[in-house]
């Protein structure tokens, strides 16, 4: 499906800087539903994996303490503009998305 | 499984070791999963969650990391965090926040050519300690900074 990410991965001066935007619910188990008083099942991404070149360059496991539509960014050096990136992620309920791009 | 989960948490030289397969495409995301620690993510006390996730409760007090989080969190649901190490063999680093329920809330194994840089959103339930934990030449250092947070992330 890969609509859950939006990714966005720069190059400049060997140095790349990526950009993640998930859409994810990230419900901690703990919230209940103010209609009925049931507690909302937890759902929650444990894990986001980015590979570049075929390489792993940051594996991410969350808790449920990560914001709803988890955003994260970080840096990577050794990349180019073309090189591949790719994300992937799991949650607990065994759902999971990935998203191939290339860093601009 | 467990016994096994808890052998692989234990040294970071094993932690490196999962670290390289999983670069030299050896094991399938999948199989990496069995790495999510159950018990440092369920953990109550902050002690006990660092413990899990970084094999030791035992840190030093750095101010070589930069710990970027605001003074006052207006919504505790989204709260800005980022983390900056300056010690060189940064391999792991995790945040923390101390008042929640699971103060555990993520930990990144970076890879080789990776910056110890991290930003991401947390959820703070109330005001209190957000701790960076960053471990460099299986030495484990820390900072803190304190977060007001006027309206709580956690519960509805």
């Amino acid at each position: 499906m890969a609509k859950s990410i939006k990714l966005r991965a720069k190059a400049k001066d060997d140095v790349a800087t990526v950009k993640a935007l998930i859409s994810h619910p990230m419900e901690t188990g703990l919230r209940k539903d103010k209609k009925t008083g049931k507690p909302i099942p937890a759902e929650f991404i444990q894990e986001v994996v980015f590979e570049s070149a075929g390489k792993t360059v940051l594996n991410a496991q969350w808790g449920s303490a990560i914001s709803k539509n988890p955003f994260i960014s970080f840096r990577f050096s050794g990349a180019k503009a073309g090189d591949s990136i790719k994300v992937s992620w799991v949650d607990n309920k065994g759902n999971s998305d990935s998203l191939d791009q290339k860093i601009k | 499984m467990n016994q096994n989960r808890r052998v692989m948490l234990k040294g970071s030289l094993a932690a490196g070791v999962v670290g390289a397969a999983v670069g030299a495409g050896l094991l399938s995301p999948k199989a990496v999963l069995a790495a999510w620690s159950k018990e440092a993510f369920e953990a109550k006390e902050v002690d006990a969650a660092m413990k899990g996730s970084m094999g030791s409760a035992d840190t030093t007090a750095s101010d070589k990391i930069k710990l970027k989080a605001p003074d006052i969190a207006e919504n505790g649901a989204v709260v800005p965090v980022t983390v900056t190490s300056e010690i060189e063999g940064t391999t792991h680093m995790s945040v923390l926040v101390a008042g929640n329920n699971t103060p555990l809330t993520s930990t990144y194994v970076l890879g080789p050519t990776t910056e110890a840089y991290i930003s991401t959103r947390v959820k703070m339930g109330k005001t209190s300690d957000v701790i960076a934990v960053v471990k460099a030449d299986g030495k484990l250092f820390s900072t803190k900074k304190e977060v007001k947070v006027t309206i709580g992330g956690c519960g509805g």
